[in-house]
């Protein structure tokens, strides 16, 4: 079978399950098959979370950024794993006790008031929003390729998808579904890996591969790694920093504290039957995710090196020189997967020289005696561009793998863009119909009409979200990383001073939800763009220097608008009234586990 | 359960958190950022430690720290008979 029709047949064979279980589940709910009151196991749970966590940003995006990035790329490594410590122990457990649903109920009732519950919402939709541009630059990438369609057509295409995936209900909070969509992704995930390690290592796990020798060579594989990409201009793979160590600290802080903030993750917790299963379900959840992160370093260093293979012979042997003639890939004689890639837009080649061959290397390197041998052997600039987001999905074809391998991974990375992407859309939709316009505007609403609300609101942001989606602020992970950013900046200290601090009072969360994220996404759009519109960037405003405090580029400003958030927090509630009494018991007796029964509405 | 207790109780708990994330901190910030330059001395099989610890090692013990948390978590309530069966 070519590998086209494998594509298809592993597309429709995994959204075939998705549904079948979907509907096997709904029709078997009535006989306490999935239980709303809490019945979730902690281990079926922590793979639920591992599914709804893993986006287009983890399968299809991340191993690309820390391909070109190296040793900088840890950032998304440590910032998208270390939060689960953060939630197991200072979030889960308590929200678990606290026993409501959603959110917004939670900031309902802790800050007693209207007005915090609707600066909390704004703050979830504005980084959901976020995020979902994320999701449809991976959408756009995974349907370009899939359907060999430029980008464009492929954003589009995958907006009407996204959209209908979203109204059908997404799948969404149906267990077992995720536990399949899982299942698939890690399978698509570690399948190629173990290939890969074992052709290029000789060892067949991922993980361990990383650290082995390189092929036919001398040299360990990362040791070749960075004796290539030295060699041919690039900064060294497992040392350069992505640009400094305060960036890099404040970044990956982002990420974490953003990870305990989101509320699609969160509120998985309010659901376990017990607090000390939230906090295992955490764990759980962590382990399930890890077998993704950890095999990440390995696809990225792999696919770098294979990526370099291909182009330029040299790096196959042991002190090859990069610059001899004929070394170079002749454009002709280039694979398949290049000319896949080349139909999406997100590889071209440009043939400066004119030779009909393709010089990849970084031109703009300030080590002068690459420069001068390139220019001794007639290269003229760069002549490859490769999109990063496409690392993941053409690493199986980079690799020569069957064609039921491609397959498998072009399915993996649609359910992971999808089911994030409509699982946002859901979220998006019932805080603006529900918490916003039912709670706070038009009580009266009809259930008709509130539904209306909903798939009114899920059409604009998915409209929104592809156009931005054509025009991307950054890669599909580091759009999400900006998500993470305004979550870290706004929601999450806002639920930790309400869990540990029995004195925090409502103006004192306003103030800080408004200032974390009023920061940020002043520092963010400045670089960006108002709303990540293009050419409405206003860093003129702030001296036209980018990264202007501390040299933080605005992927990991969040970390410091939740600092500001809790000083502006503290500041504030100490010049207005005081909290509740019977607020203040409540924060008491979440502290302890006995007694949390089951989630209430409100 | 009286108050003094209970006050004893979630000291505990804060010190045991407080444990875990320092952990947390030194792993990833600390072994993974801030001292990574000076870790990449140390080699082992051809592997920098710094930047192991960037990318595997810190994962690892993330892992680790949730899982033993909870079980010592466990015997506190346990302790304080405040654990759900």
């Amino acid at each position: 079978m070519s590998t086209q029709i494998w594509i298809y047949f592993f597309v429709i064979l995994t959204f075939g399950l998705y549904i079948g279980i979907a509907v096997w589940a709904r029709a078997g709910s009535t006989k306490d098959f999935y239980v709303a009151s809490g019945g979730v196991h902690p281990v079926t749970n922590g793979m639920a979370i591992a599914a709804d966590w893993m986006s287009a940003a983890s399968f299809i995006s991340m191993a690309g950024l820390v391909a070109f990035m190296g040793y900088g790329g840890s950032v998304f490594l440590m910032g998208w794993t270390g939060g689960f410590v953060l939630l197991a122990t200072l979030l889960a457990p308590y929200l678990r006790k606290f026993g409501r649903y959603t959110v917004p109920d939670f900031f309902r009732t802790r800050y007693y008031s209207r007005a915090a519950t609707a600066v909390a919402v704004l703050c979830l939709l504005i980084a959901s929003l976020t995020y979902i541009i994320g999701q449809m630059t991976g959408v756009g990438v995974a349907f370009s390729r899939f359907l060999q369609v430029s980008n464009t057509v492929g954003i589009l295409i995958g907006m009407i998808v996204v959209f209908f995936y979203a109204v059908w209900g997404g799948m969404k909070g149906i267990t077992y579904t995720q536990v399949a969509q899982y299942l698939v992704m890690i399978i698509a995930y570690t399948i190629p890996a173990i290939f890969i390690a074992f052709q290029i290592t000789g060892n067949p796990i991922p993980q361990l591969g990383l650290w082995s020798g390189y092929e036919e060579t001398s040299a360990f594989l990362l040791e070749k790694l960075d004796s290539v990409v030295k060699g041919l201009g690039f900064n060294e793979y497992t040392t350069y920093f992505r640009l400094s160590k305060t960036n890099m600290f404040f970044y990956t802080l982002s990420l974490m504290i953003g990870t305990a903030g989101l509320p699609h993750v969160i509120m998985r917790f309010f659901t376990v039957a017990k607090v000390k299963d939230a906090r295992l379900s955490a764990g759980w959840a962590l382990l399930f995710i890890a077998v993704l992160y950890t095999t990440c370093p390995a696809v990225a260093s792999m696919a770098r090196l294979n990526l370099h293979a291909t182009v330029n012979k040299a790096t196959l042997q042991d002190n090859g020189d990069f610059f001899a003639p004929g070394n170079s890939l002749v454009y002709e004689d280039r694979p398949q997967w290049m000319k896949n890639w080349e139909i999406t837009g997100l590889l071209s080649w440009e043939d400066k020289n004119n030779d009909g061959r393709i010089q990849y290397y970084n031109a703009g390197t300030s080590n002068q005696s690459i420069l001068d041998k390139a220019a001794a052997a007639g290269w003229e600039g760069n002549e490859l561009t490769v999109n990063r987001d496409i690392i993941v999905l053409a690493n199986p074809e980079i690799a020569k793998l069957p064609g039921w391998v491609i397959g498998l991974v072009a399915a993996g990375g649609l359910a992971a863009a999808l089911s994030t992407a409509a699982g946002l859309l859901l979220a998006i939709s019932s805080a603006i119909s529900h918490d916003l316009i039912k709670g706070m505007i038009k009580p009266d609403m009809s259930e008709k009409g509130e539904l209306m609300a909903g798939r009114i609101a899920m059409a604009l942001s998915v409209l929104f979200a592809a156009y931005l989606g054509l025009n991307p602020p950054d890669f599909a992970a580091g759009t999400v990383a900006i998500a993470f950013g305004l979550a870290a900046s706004s929601l999450f200290p806002a639920l930790m001073m309400g869990i540990f601090s029995k004195t925090m009072n409502k103006e004192g969360a306003i103030a800080g939800m408004l200032a974390g994220i009023g920061f940020t996404m002043i520092y963010v759009f400045a670089h960006k763009g108002f709303f990540f519109i293009p050419g409405t960037e206003f860093l003129g405003l702030f001296g036209g220097k980018p990264n202007f405090i501390f040299g933080i580029e605005p992927n990991a400003i969040g970390a410091v608008g939740a600092i500001i958030n809790f000083a502006a927090a503290f500041i504030v509630k100490n010049m207005t009234q005081k909290v509740p009494d019977d607020i203040a018991e409540m924060v008491e007796n979440i502290r302890y586990p006995k007694g949390s029964g089951e989630a209430r509405g409100h | 359960m009286d108050k003094e207790r209970m006050e004893e109780y979630w000291k505990r708990n804060l010190k045991i958190i407080g444990y875990i994330l320092v952990v947390w901190f030194l792993v990833s910030y600390v072994a993974g950022i801030l001292i990574v330059d000076w870790l990449n001395n140390i080699q082992i099989a051809g592997a920098k430690l710094g930047f192991w610890f960037a990318q595997q090692g810190s994962i690892i013990v993330f892992i680790a720290l949730i899982f033993i948390y909870c079980k010592i978590v466990n015997n506190l309530d346990r302790e304080f008979d405040v654990l759900e069966e």
